[in-house]
């Protein structure tokens, strides 16, 4: 029995099956699938639905109405225009507010970055309906801020309460941290020699920050962007608040749809053409910017 | 040269500072109204200043029922979906199996879902399969957008550790259970706690998919919306300002207690 | 607990082999350790020295192959079954524990009695009982290293596996724990299998080297072994520095074969190859070759002259670079006696050494294989 003649034939070892992570993932994975995937589902079923009689009271059959869609939207597209640009004016004026701040935290406040960490969180432990609310105040029109620009005449309208201009204030205040922390993350982890090691090697600062900074922080700014654009597109807490009438977001239609108005079939069609037009979005941003892990 | 750049520094330091009092304003507002005793029913400018909110706070019933209603959600959804969450997380990072990408894939989508949506599909699916509206369905549905959550702040924190050390504690006779409990569980601790943090702050403030599916259960931020109309008691001002001075002072200690550790090691 | 076991017994690695996709890191490994033996695993970063290490250890899987330990195969058991342990590169320890807590770890997850001793003991050992009560993040590099090989010895295993454990410290350092660990393993007995690129270190400590080029050994044996007779270019390369000669067999004259390179003939023993006609490629060790001046009687045998390329002082010698006719360049390492003695560049030299010192390679391989591997990590 030696050695020799057990090594002629290499024993192949048996590879160990481990279940381990499939019993992780199922509770939490079958979670999702049950209240996640499968609502979904349903709720393509009834964006298909069609009326049972007249009023919503009657409710709804399973059909395959294909029209509920063209007709939302049809109906419904300037809500749709108004909520992506509102978004997209928040996060553009997010990104701007939020870059000087985190860069400042990621490179030259060292004693304070994690004081001014927690004052950036700090607003998510006070109620967002109450923050929001908290505007109206600032911004009424017997308020010290609406006074003041309306001495030097900056407002078209007298007032900024009940205008799109709240609106968009709103939504920038709203997820201004969520701008801040993505960047912050990404900022700090740039290592400053590099952008020393760019000025040794004869760059102005202007070029050592669009050369050097920008381009390594741009996972930040894209999970920034998105991270602020996608749930402010929805929103519509801050046009029922801060707007008016004409301001109305797609968040709102949906949100009347369903609970007001009880007209499923609508509100599912244009929800789904919402989450369509966003992950089409998501796809393509992510796409032209390059970055390869999701979470 | 010099005063060019001296300049550029201090204009950044007042932005930054001045961007952090751009988000604590509305914050002060909200303390300062819970001193005042309002005109009318609205409270939204100062009349004069009044402890009344402070020593009445439940004189309305539903301020207090719908915080506790706020309360107990918020405490069961942190438990369910910070221990689901955190298994799903180990599982991402530990190992290495078939369907891992379709598994970062399925956490990532509820995150990118607007909260109408998450909201919507919750009530559509409720609505057809005929379960009653309620404290059952809010708990579902808050459970289901915090999972993912958890699954992001417990990868950062699993993602930074060196798996070595796990091997190490198997090199050392631990088996997968043990290194489970001595090594990694200890060590992501900081992590899973974060991660209940804010599984409970996302449930507690939740509006958008909570108003949804929640029939005629008022939580906190339902009972709020449906003030905000007639005018928002100060007393609702005293709570959010307890709840964020609370949170505060939470997050205060806790990063004095680890700068104390970490002065004891230098 | 290790009382209770039997005898420490030899490490076996039979056809062990390691794939990565397509990658073999491992190819077909068979390799007996001594008990009770230094051992040392040398070879340049992705030769497979760390993947087979970690297969002993059991945090790899092999493809094929066994490891045994004496008769007891233990190539499916998990690493918390095999009594096998490992000091890691980066130390890994577990930073929310003391260093008490660490070098307990083992013992506390055996169930061992009487932890506190033992762990006081092995404090003593390494000279860490001050630092008890510290976490490892407090602790210097070289500190850490020590709690790291502690930790691991407490256990008493058959076998310690030390993983390029002195990478991270610096020269002085590194030297003190060469010295420290072969005093260690000598008190103990256990068998050690070390695993490193620094060919210094390996010969410093082992007993026995075997040097490793992608995934397969090239040599085995003592150090003076491999290093005054390497089998292969690629130990001869890695290993100090060699000269390398290409030339053809002229004859055979008593016990040495002649062999013509250019138009020079050098003497190589007829003992260290059986070639004996055509091709041949021979070596020699820079520290063996001698600037001598032609005149004078009892020179070495093989001669060649050359004018100095370069000259670098290195303090314990002197370090050349000749340059022969051919343009073949030839280092020559002086022990420094004098000096004041230097050559210097251009000067026109004459190098020798004694015949005895050449080994002979395999003419049909690459002659460069172990070179500049100095230049990694």
């Amino acid at each position: 029995m030696s050695i020799a003649q057990e090594s002629i034939i290499a024993k192949p070892v048996k590879r160990r099956f481990k279940r381990t992570p499939y019993l992780l993932i199922l509770p939490g994975i079958g979670w999702l699938f049950l209240f996640f995937v499968f609502p979904l589902s349903t709720l393509l079923a009834t964006s298909l639905q069609k009326p049972a009689g007249i009023s919503p009271d009657d409710g709804y059959l399973p059909a395959f109405k294909v029209s509920n869609y063209s007709s939302a939207l049809a109906e419904y597209y300037p809500q749709f225009f108004r909520a992506f640009l509102y978004a997209g004016i928040a996060t553009v004026i997010c990104l701007l507010l939020a870059y000087p701040i985190a860069y400042y935290m990621a490179f030259r406040a060292r004693k304070y970055r994690n004081l001014m960490l927690v004052l950036i969180v700090a607003p998510f432990f006070a109620s967002f309906l109450l923050r929001t609310n908290a505007w109206k105040t600032i911004l009424s029109g017997d308020g010290l801020v609406v006074s003041v620009l309306n001495s030097i005449n900056l407002l078209p309208q007298d007032r900024i309460l009940n205008t799109s201009l709240a609106v968009v204030a709103g939504l920038t205040y709203n997820f201004l941290p969520f701008m801040i922390l993505p960047l912050y993350t990404s900022l700090e982890k740039i290592d400053p020699r590099l952008i020393e090691a760019a000025g040794d090697l004869y760059s102005p600062p202007s070029q050592r920050f669009w050369k050097v900074v920008w381009p390594l922080s741009l996972p930040g700014v894209i999970s920034g962007t998105l991270l602020t654009f996608i749930p402010a597109s929805g929103d519509y807490i801050n046009a029922e608040l801060l707007g008016s009438i004409k301001d109305k977001m797609i968040g709102n239609v949906i949100q009347s749809q369903f609970i007001d108005l009880r007209d499923y079939p609508t509100a599912s069609s244009l929800s789904f053409t919402f989450m369509a037009i966003i992950l089409v979005m998501i796809y393509l941003y992510i796409r032209k910017a390059g970055t390869d892990d999701l979470v | 040269m010099k005063i060019v750049k001296l300049i550029r520094e201090k204009t950044l330091q007042v932005f930054s500072v001045l961007i952090i009092a751009y988000l604590m304003l509305p914050l002060v507002v909200i303390i300062l109204l819970s001193f005042n005793k309002p005109k009318g029913r609205q409270n939204t400018s100062w009349n004069e200043f009044s402890l009344d909110a402070w020593t009445n706070i439940c004189r309305d019933q539903t301020i207090c029922s719908s915080f506790a209603t706020s309360i107990k959600i918020g405490l069961l959804v942190t438990i369910i979906s910070t221990i689901v969450g955190t298994m799903i997380s180990f599982a991402l990072v530990r190992h290495r199996y078939r369907g891992r990408g379709a598994t970062s894939l399925l956490i990532f989508l509820p995150l990118a879902t607007p909260e109408v949506i998450l909201g919507a599909s919750l009530l559509a699916l409720f609505l057809n399969i005929f379960i009653p509206l309620g404290f059952w369905t809010i708990l579902l549905a808050q459970i289901t957008f915090t999972i993912s959550f958890v699954v992001v702040v417990v990868n950062a924190r699993l993602a930074g550790m060196d798996p070595r050390l796990e091997q190490a504690a198997m090199d050392l006779y631990a088996t997968p259970l043990q290194t489970f409990r001595y090594v990694t569980f200890p060590i992501a601790l900081p992590g899973i706690m974060a991660a209940a943090l804010l599984s409970f702050s996302l449930s507690f403030d939740d509006f958008i998919v909570t108003t949804f599916n929640s029939g005629r259960v008022v939580t906190f931020p339902i009972y709020i919306w449906g003030a905000a109309q007639r005018g928002i008691p100060p007393q609702v001002n005293v709570i959010a300002s307890l709840m964020f001075l609370g949170s505060l002072l939470l997050v205060l200690v806790a990063s004095v207690i680890s700068k104390r550790r970490k002065a004891l090691y230098t | 607990m290790a009382s209770n076991r039997p005898k420490v017994e030899d490490l076996h690695l039979v056809n062990l082999t390691k794939t990565f996709g397509d990658f073999k890191a491992v190819d077909n490994l068979t390799l007996t350790i001594p008990a009770g033996s230094f051992f040392a695993l040398l070879g340049p970063s992705g030769c497979g020295k760390t993947t087979t290490l970690r297969m002993v250890a059991g945090l790899e899987e092999p493809t094929s192959g066994q490891i045994k330990l004496g008769q007891e195969d233990v190539t499916n058991l998990p690493p918390y079954k095999r009594w096998v342990n490992t000091v890691f590169q980066s130390y890994a320890l577990f930073p929310h524990l003391t260093i008490y807590e660490n070098v307990a770890f083992g013992l506390r997850r055996q169930k061992a009695k009487d932890i506190d001793n033992q762990v006081k003991a092995m404090l003593e050992l390494v000279e860490l009982t001050t630092q008890a009560q510290k976490k490892p993040q407090q602790l210097s590099g070289g500190q850490q290293q020590r709690v790291a090989v502690a930790r691991a010895l407490i256990n008493e295993p058959d076998v310690l596996l030390l993983d390029e454990p002195l990478g991270a410290l610096d020269l002085k350092l590194r030297r003190q724990m060469q010295l420290e660990l072969k005093r260690i393993q000598t008190e103990v007995g256990i068998t050690f299998v070390h695993v490193t690129h620094d060919q210094e270190e390996a010969m410093t400590m082992a007993d026995t080297i075997a040097v490793m080029n992608e995934g397969k050994i090239e040599q085995m044996g003592s150090p003076i072994q491999i290093y005054e007779h390497p089998k292969t270019a690629f130990v001869a390369n890695f290993l100090g520095q060699t000269n390398l000669f290409e030339g053809t067999v002229a004859g055979i004259e008593g016990d040495e074969l002649a062999v013509k390179v250019k138009d020079v003939v050098f003497h190589v023993p007829l003992t260290s190859t059986e070639i004996r006609s055509g091709r041949i490629v021979f070596g020699v060790r820079p520290e063996k070759v001698k600037i001598v001046d032609q005149g004078k009687t009892g020179l070495p045998k093989n001669q060649i002259n050359g004018s100095i390329k370069l000259t670098a002082f290195v303090g314990v010698s002197t370090q050349y670079e000749v340059i022969t006719n051919w343009g073949q360049e030839i280092s020559a390492f002086e022990q420094n006696i004098d000096p004041s003695d230097l050559g210097r560049p251009g000067q026109a030299v004459t190098l020798a050494w004694e015949p005895r010192h050449t080994f002979v390679l395999d003419p049909d391989q690459d002659l460069t294989a172990g070179l500049d591997t100095s230049w990694d990590e």
